[in-house]
């Protein structure tokens, strides 16, 4: 609530309420960006829960039978149960299958999300703060790392370091820590250049406390937009590795692996295999970039009505 | 006098909000002759420029005019469909604005801009609409005006740059030009030579001046009338000299008295006590009455505008004593 | 003017040695080239003739020097999977990734830069939160998904187009093009749909938040208050204005673009450069992954110089000094 026109005409009532609150009623206001978060939500509990819930242990290879295999939805196999969505080429229970990815695809996702979050931010205010030269060469680093698409290099990072978890991980965050640098660097810069810091970071006051305090929290909320897209980016950017079958070793199959593995019954009429995972895949992706999107509307100073 | 050129009957706009309605103009009546050049001065969140955008029907949502009347030369505006209102915005009324980096494209160049403006209304060809501009453009006060046309704004300063928009406003020879705020912008050197340059300009023209401004100085040097704004509505209005030598309502005998050039020196800078009130849901009755020191229970209820002669004012308690200037 | 391009030019060689460096130490130390020449029970001798041919047992920098050398001579060097010189390779499908590449992003941007504006016009009309939608889709879903939905639903199921590889060409300056054929249409428009619309989704998106910031602007009033007409101010005003983030923003992403085509080209089969890259990726061919990146390196730094140029071309104040 605060545009040239409208603040002054309001006077004091505009500054009744906290930040927080305001943020949260304002967020609610889009009805479609909250029920994508009502969706995250159940999402992450689900994959939190996957080994409670699932019907059946997809890791438990003993109780795989190939008979079971490629059934579609409504099969009643071996174990006695029906497959909801139907079985895979191993003969597994594909909701189960499903959501174990989830499980998967979200802790890729949201671990090189948080690392990304952390090194990039460290760096971009780093370089804010220090300035001259330091700033200098952090910032042609990140800029460089920019302007190559990070597919490309989480590609040869993959093919460098070999698969696995931990090196996936890496490769993603090395794709995606430079977004979190600029962002990072941008609002701290603004901060920084202000008298106030200025005149702070003259006295003696530790400079952990002044990023602490005051740049950092500046920098929160597009930091906060930041790393909801990325995290979306990074769980896509895994499908797709694992879908090339560059990413994940087939024995912890994420959602995009599974899709990989349905591809070729796809021709022959047996889709749900690769369609069923997809959707799951989309409607994590989806819902949380229209939390993003709808984050960035409204932290967005210049378009407050 | 002569029919009025512009007559605005109880105009009313209100913004919509989620928080409530924002009534920042809320009755606001006046009348502007052919040629005359009128003060409308107040603070800011007092409702001068939603009035200026009102009277243009540039009023961007959330707000809405919701009732009133402004009349064009007996043309009622309010109710015109956009593109009957557009056929008028620049050929018979025009606006500028505040700040002429903000309003000018920088990615085009002046002639383009210009050429634009022509073009809205007549069709011409390139060159006649080139000869056309750099006529105006010279009016104004633009020397070499010809080869300026290729410029960019940000190659002139910014004296120059709210010339060029003066220019664009009266390409089209409008009867009333509002503006909103055109010096307040630049530099204190600036600002004394545009007043004069537009007053000098009116006149020539015949176009009538609405000028916006929360500078009472200023605005008394060139306006004959002057209309006192206080949370959307028109407190007072007369002549200049007459209001600023006998002020009837409180609101504006306190800013006089807050100006710097009437403060006696050694005195602290005199303030009106309190603050300008929220125009959202407003409470009843005279919106000064929580800092006037004259308010009674009568000023629960709304005072209407009454006139005496030339004069007009909004209040149940008038000063009679002058200020001491 | 010219000294800004001289010093941009100079910065792009040094970029591209930088590049050329970190690429190739980091291929370098990938996989043993001696698994993928020869096989496993070849002799002693064979070994010993294959590191020597290869330049393997040199030290790192002077095969740097070398591989230097060549490439700036022309030779790319020697696919250890295909056998054949890398720059042959490369240059028989480099035709078919630039048309897909080409078709896609012109038409990501004629088609998303027009619907961003009409979004961003009338933000909470129907329209445009549709629109919008579309647009979240499109850059969320991932490009193979998409894909795979595509050949599903138009190849396999309903049958109108084909599900893969390339159609008819015809000869165009001495390469073949398939645009210049229908049949070569028919293959060429759903893989270019792929491409497009993580590109489109963005470009959407892009115009849409430019357009509503200056529809909030001053600019705008004005030219309001001077009578023009809507379709004027935002073909004429909005249009130049959001052109400058715009432009930026195509090209980086055009380097995307160039990226994903490789995700396309494998589900597709379409014979470009992507499909190429995964293949030496996934077989460890050493001069190919290097050409590749080489290749992509120089054409990112490329693509930055012309943005830049073109930068400066649409913001007349980053021309000259610019008054006060």
């Amino acid at each position: 609530m605060s545009d040239p026109v409208m603040k002054p005409l309001m006077g004091d009532a505009s500054k009744a309420i906290s930040p927080w609150r305001d943020l949260w009623w304002r967020f609610c206001e889009d009805r479609v960006a909250l029920f994508a978060f009502g969706v995250v939500v159940l999402l992450v509990l689900m994959a939190l829960f996957a080994p409670l819930i699932s019907p059946q242990n997809p890791y438990d290879l003993s109780g795989l039978s190939l008979r079971d295999a490629r059934r579609p939805p409504g099969f009643v196999g071996s174990g006695g149960y029906t497959h909801l969505l139907g079985t895979d080429a191993q003969g597994r229970d594909l909701l189960s299958a499903i959501l174990y990815g989830l499980r998967v695809s979200l802790q890729i996702g949201i671990t090189a999300g948080a690392v990304a979050l952390v090194i990039g931010t460290s760096i971009g205010i780093a370089a804010a703060y220090a300035r001259g030269f330091v700033e200098t060469i952090l910032m042609r680093i990140v800029d460089l790392q920019l302007s190559f698409p990070p597919i490309l290099l989480a590609l040869v990072l993959v093919a460098l370091l070999g698969q696995g978890q931990a090196q996936l991980v890496t490769a993603l965050v090395a794709a995606q820590y430079a977004y979190f640098a600029r962002t990072a660097f941008g609002a701290a810069s603004a901060e920084r250049s202000k008298d106030y810091v200025e005149a702070a970071a003259a006295t003696p006051l530790s400079a952990r406390r002044i990023v602490f305090r005051h740049i950092l929290p500046n920098a929160m909320p597009a930091l906060i937009v930041v790393a909801t897209v990325q995290i979306a980016y990074a769980i896509a950017l895994e499908a797709t590795l694992s879908f090339l079958g560059l990413g994940l070793p087939v024995t912890e199959p994420s959602l995009g692996m599974l899709i990989s593995n349905g591809v070729k019954y796809m021709m022959s009429g047996r889709t749900w295999i690769s369609v069923y995972p997809g959707i799951m895949l989309i409607i994590l992706i989806v819902a949380i970039n229209m939390v993003g999107d709808h984050l960035r509307d409204i932290l967005n100073p210049r378009l407050d009505k | 006098m002569s029919a009025p050129i512009l007559e605005v009957s109880d105009l009313k706009t209100h913004f919509f909000t989620r928080a409530g309605v924002v009534k920042a103009v809320d009755g606001v009546s006046f009348s502007v002759g052919a040629g005359e050049i009128v003060g409308l001065v107040g603070e800011s969140g007092s409702g001068k420029s939603v009035t200026g955008f009102s009277l243009m029907g540039l009023v961007d949502p959330p707000g809405r005019i919701v009732s009133g009347s402004v009349k064009l030369d007996g043309e009622e505006l309010i109710g015109l469909s956009w593109n009957q209102f557009r056929a008028l915005r620049g050929s018979r009324i025009a606006m500028v604005f505040q700040d002429p980096m903000a309003t000018l494209n920088p990615v085009l160049t002046i002639g383009t801009q210009m050429r634009l403006a022509i073009s809205a209304h007549d069709k011409t060809s390139n060159r006649a609409a080139d000869a056309r501009a750099a006529e105006v453009l010279t009016r104004v006060g633009i020397p070499e005006a010809q080869s300026r046309l290729g410029a960019y704004p940000h190659e002139f300063s910014g004296g120059m740059r709210q010339r060029v928009a003066i220019a664009i406003a009266l390409l089209h020879g409008s009867q009333v030009l509002i503006a909103d705020e055109p010096t307040t912008a630049l530099d204190v050197s600036i600002q004394a030579q545009i007043l004069t340059e537009m007053r000098d300009l009116a006149a020539e023209t015949g176009t009538a001046l609405v000028w916006i401004s929360h500078d009472l100085a200023t605005v008394s040097t060139l306006a004959s009338r002057l209309l006192v704004m206080y949370a959307g509505r028109i407190v007072e209005q007369g002549p200049v000299a007459t209001v600023l030598r006998d002020p009837r309502h409180p609101y504006t005998a306190g800013l006089l008295r807050s100006l710097p050039a009437t403060a006696k020196p050694g005195q602290d800078l005199f303030q009106i006590p309190g603050t300008t009130p929220s125009l959202l849901d407003p409470p009843p009755g005279c919106p000064f009455r929580p800092r006037c020191q004259h308010a009674s229970e009568m000023c629960v209820t709304d005072p209407a505008l009454e006139m005496s002669g030339n004069r007009g004012l909004r209040c149940f308690h008038p000063l009679r004593e002058t200020v001491n200037a | 003017m010219s000294g800004f391009i001289i010093q941009r030019l100079l910065q792009a060689i040094v970029v591209m040695a930088v590049m050329s460096v970190i690429v190739f130490a980091g291929i370098y130390s990938i996989g043993n080239p001696l698994e993928i020449l020869i096989p496993p029970e070849a002799t002693q001798d064979v070994r010993e003739r294959t590191i020597a041919r290869f330049g393997l047992d040199r030290p790192v920098v002077e095969q740097y020097f070398y591989y230097i050398r060549n490439l700036l001579q022309g030779d790319l060097g020697r696919s250890y999977i295909y056998n054949e010189p890398v720059l042959h390779l490369i240059s028989g499908r480099l035709p078919a990734t630039i048309e897909l590449v080409l078709v896609s992003v012109l038409g990501a941007l004629f088609i998303g830069v027009p619907l961003g504006m009409l979004a961003g016009y009338r933000p909470d009309a129907l329209s445009s939160r549709i629109i919008m939608a579309v647009s979240i889709l499109g850059f969320s879903v991932p490009t193979f998904w998409v894909g795979l939905i595509l050949i599903l639903t138009f190849a396999v199921e309903l049958g109108w187009l084909p599900s893969g590889g390339r159609g008819d060409t015809a000869e165009l300056f001495g390469t073949s093009w398939s645009f210049l054929t229908l049949n070569g249409w028919s293959h060429l428009v759903l893989p270019a749909i792929n491409l497009a619309l993580f590109k489109l989704a963005i470009m959407i998106r892009l115009a849409r938040a430019g357009t509503r910031e200056v529809m909030l602007g001053d600019t705008v009033k004005f030219a309001r208050a001077a009578g023009l007409s809507e379709w004027t101010i935002m073909t004429r005003h909005v249009l130049k204005l959001i052109s400058i983030p715009i432009v930026t923003v195509f090209g980086l992403e055009l380097g995307s673009t160039l990226a994903f085509a490789v995700v396309t080209e494998t589900i597709f089969s379409w014979p470009g450069v992507g499909k190429l890259i995964i293949d030496s990726i996934k077989n460890l061919d050493r001069p190919v992954m290097m050409a590749y990146l080489m290749l992509t390196a120089g054409l990112f730094v490329t693509i930055n110089l012309v943005v830049d140029l073109v930068y400066a071309l649409l913001d007349p104040r980053l021309r000259r000094g610019g008054a006060a």
